[in-house]
């Protein structure tokens, strides 16, 4: 494994029961990377999240995260899930929620309440929230939240941003203004994302996963039709859309 | 009235019962976990009656069963997540029915078992409030002392697990604390409505805070107020005190509600 790679998926094989996931998956994401996958609902997206994060287990195959087991360094992971299973009525405010990001292995502060609060405040100006240290989880729009999670995951300084449908159920502008933050976190960070837009990933990313069981690898941001077609299994209708003009149509059919 | 020795003594119960109830049922509202709390409570009946047949101070035999309930709905849910709720269902229905037939074949007990099952304040004794000042410091300690984990497990258990916190721990902790809690509110309204003193306070402070320690704080004030007013109605017109405590809880709940409601469409 070269020095840059920082995820390696060599012939990994998973599946809930007799119901297979992912089929001899390998690939790998070397550092700086902006990584997309794609792939139609229950084509294993949120599932090879948590293989890479060691929530779940292959049943054959091998996943290195830093060269190690992913329980070992997923701590170097910052990750981002989707903003809609986040419990809106729960009593928490923007700053305690960015705290756990924070938090050692023990669920303690490492640091002092003073530098905590300063990081917090530094995260939430990269997020375009300044000020926003008090308001309520609940009182948050989708595109605020989305944002406030990010900020969670960024504030222990990780190597690897993981993004797990951060455009789903947000409206057109905020996924805009969310593709540019991405290309700008991307300056610093490694970021895969994962995400059933794909007009969206294929305006930003460097390289492009195809995930429906089996994964297709392209490099650049080129999808064609065909490789389109093989993924959904139908007739597919590509679409050229303006994705950075607001009010235009902004999914590929 | 307030002169009393026997209600004197209640209101301090209450007073000291509150606090555990106010932090713990907090937990409970926002982890979402008042069916577990029930399982518990019920079980503890179990533990109540085996108490009284082998003739035992009831307290150890509240303890044992409070925390093995928990241990095992902890076990259960954390490795087996299918079976947690005919588990629940199971330590609910046997704790009871062990409770009553074990108390029914101990002779002379059938009245201690009734004031578990519907709680009495005022028969409340001075080592009763012992155990409660006691299980009110083990309860505060704890949640101060792990607020923040406790916290973040609550509000989002992936999460946690991802930092590396572990998760099991806090969560049989929640449970463990649940049960003392159970054991503290039982000796007021019973078994069969600690629920409601521990789950209503805390949603009713839910819409006016985001912050846990305050909902923590203002749901032990708020239980503090309806124990001590529920107590005073049913000392003055000799009514049965848990029911009464409960049946305030429940409409100032639902007065409460209907008012948020209505300002909320307003």
């Amino acid at each position: 494994m070269s020095a840059d790679t920082i995820l390696t998926f060599r012939n990994v094989n998973f599946g809930y029961g007799p119901h297979k996931v992912l089929d001899d998956v390998s690939f790998s994401v070397k550092r700086g990377e902006y990584v997309g996958i794609v792939g139609p609902n229950g084509g294993g997206k949120t599932t090879l999240f948590k293989l890479v994060l060691g929530i779940l287990k292959p049943h054959s195959g091998e996943i290195k995260l830093f060269g190690k087991e992913p329980e070992e360094t997923r701590y170097r992971v910052g990750y981002v899930p989707q903003y809609f299973n986040v419990d809106r009525q729960f009593p928490i405010n923007v700053a305690a929620l960015i705290e756990a990001g924070l938090l050692n292995h023990s669920g303690f502060l490492p640091i002092s309440k003073k530098e905590a609060k300063e990081k917090i405040a530094n995260v939430l100006k990269s997020v375009y929230l300044d000020g926003y240290q008090k308001r309520a989880v609940g009182e948050l729009s989708g595109g605020e939240l989305q944002r406030v999670l990010i900020a969670r995951a960024l504030v222990s300084d990780p190597e690897l941003l993981l993004l797990d449908e951060p455009t789903a159920n947000v409206d057109p502008a905020v996924g805009v203004s969310l593709n540019g933050l991405f290309q700008e976190l991307n300056k610093d960070h490694t970021i895969v994302i994962v995400s059933h837009d794909i007009g969206f990933v294929s305006s930003s990313v460097t390289s492009i996963l195809c995930l429906n069981e089996k994964l297709y690898q392209h490099d650049g941001s080129k999808l064609t039709p065909e490789v389109i077609e093989s993924l959904y299994g139908g007739h597919v209708h590509l679409v050229n859309h303006c994705h950075h003009c607001h009010g235009e149509e902004n999914d590929a059919d | 009235m307030l002169t009393d020795p026997f209600l004197l003594k209640a209101l301090l119960a209450g007073l000291l019962i509150s606090v555990a109830c106010g932090i713990v049922g907090s937990l409970v509202v926002v982890r979402r976990l008042t069916f577990i709390t029930g399982g518990i409570a019920h079980a503890v009946l179990g533990g109540v009656g085996v108490a009284l047949f082998f003739n035992i101070a009831p307290v150890w035999g509240i303890f044992i069963s409070g925390q093995l309930a928990a241990l095992i709905l902890g076990i259960v849910s954390r490795k087996v997540k299918r079976y947690e709720e005919p588990i629940i269902a199971a330590l609910w229905s046997v704790g009871m029915a062990l409770g009553v037939l074990l108390a029914a074949l101990s002779p002379g007990y059938q009245s201690d078992l009734m004031s578990y099952l519907f709680g009495n304040i005022l028969l409340i004794s001075h080592l009763d409030i012992l155990n409660v000042v006691i299980l009110d410091a083990i309860i505060i300690i704890i949640t101060s002392l792990f607020y923040k984990p406790l916290r973040i497990v609550c509000f989002d258990e992936e999460y946690a697990a991802l930092r590396g916190l572990p998760t099991n721990f806090f969560y049989l902790l929640l449970l463990s604390l649940i049960a003392l809690t159970v054991i503290c509110v039982m000796r007021v309204v019973g078994l069969i409505m600690v629920i409601a003193l521990m789950a209503l306070p805390p949603t009713m402070m839910l819409r006016h805070t985001n912050r846990l320690h305050v909902v923590m704080l203002g749901s032990s004030i708020i239980s503090a107020a309806l124990i001590a007013a529920g107590l005073l109605i049913s000392f003055r017109f000799d009514y049965p005190s848990g029911a009464t405590i409960v049946l305030l809880t429940g409409f100032v709940f639902l007065v409460k509600t209907f008012i948020s409601e209505l300002r909320a469409k307003a």
